[in-house]
């Protein structure tokens, strides 16, 4: 199976996402988007990724949610920013030592960085296992540092490295 | 196809108003901040809640109007968030990185001390 299949998550996927994108279910659509998912995952196991095992599902749910919340609410946090009365920003570095070393989870914690605006995700030394990141509102560093370990570090080292 | 009802044609409009809100925010912010990493975080807001907004509306008044669910729209909001980090890091790094080498500026460093730029 394994061998036939080599990555049957990552096939299943890109069918769904093939099935979505065509807006069909029939015959014709389940072949081709069967085909190119069977392809298509066979050339990402040629890449030889990480393995990536999810052990937690319901925590990953849960990041989910609390990172949709977080989203909308520094959407509004940075409207009221540059739409503020506020002349001067304090903007600002912040470097964060991580636990986290998965590759897939710091995947995810570079797209949950990024797409939370007011926070962006600039480098990451996997030797000394810092990030560093840069924040549009800095008042305090350390509420950040832990802001970010205890509400998204957290959770991602319970999902990929428990 | 059949027309909207009016509380779904108000909802459509609401939504797609305040995406376009958020994404016009977004850009203003580009003219309104000072420099280039304050500047970087302003169209995240249009990549984010503006297109949500806009994506959601759009699943929402086409499904109705064709009478089947269409949720493929939402995707584009699955790999908006998804793709956003690789284009973002690499502008940041770029700055950074010149900002190192040609102004000689001592910006922080995920490798430690503040590295020195180089002569």
């Amino acid at each position: 199976m394994r061998r036939l299949l080599p990555h049957p998550w990552m096939a299943a996927l890109l069918l769904v996402v093939w099935l979505l994108l065509r807006h069909s279910l029939a015959p014709g659509t389940w072949v081709a988007g069967g085909l190119l998912a069977w392809i298509l995952a066979w050339t990402y196991g040629r890449l030889a990724p990480p393995p990536a095992r999810v052990r937690h599902l319901p925590t990953l749910l849960r990041l989910f949610a609390r990172v949709a919340a977080d989203i909308v609410r520094s959407n509004f946090a940075v409207a009221r920013l540059v739409l503020g009365r506020r002349r001067r920003v304090h903007a600002g570095f912040v470097a964060i030592p991580l636990a986290l070393t998965d590759p897939h989870g710091l995947a995810l914690l570079a797209c949950i960085i990024t797409s939370t605006p007011g926070t962006i995700w600039v480098e990451h030394d996997p030797q000394r296992s810092v990030l560093l990141i840069h924040v549009l509102d800095l008042v305090d560093e350390t509420v950040w540092v832990e802001a970010i370990k205890r509400r998204y570090e957290q959770p991602l080292l319970r999902v990929f490295q428990s | 196809m059949s027309a909207l009802p009016p509380w779904l044609a108000v909802l459509v409009g609401v939504l797609v108003l305040a995406g376009a809100g958020f994404a016009c925010v977004g850009s203003f912010g580009l003219l309104r901040l000072r420099n280039f990493y304050q500047r970087v975080h302003a169209p995240t807001l249009g990549s984010t809640l503006g297109t949500f907004c806009v994506v959601l509306a759009c699943a929402l008044g086409f499904s109705a109007l064709q009478g089947e669910a269409l949720p493929t729209v939402l995707l584009i909001s699955a790999l908006l968030v998804l793709t956003a980090p690789v284009t973002l890091m690499m502008l940041v790094r770029a700055a950074l990185y010149r900002n190192r080498l040609e102004d000689g500026q001592a910006l922080p460093s995920a490798r430690g001390d503040d590295q020195k730029p180089m002569p």
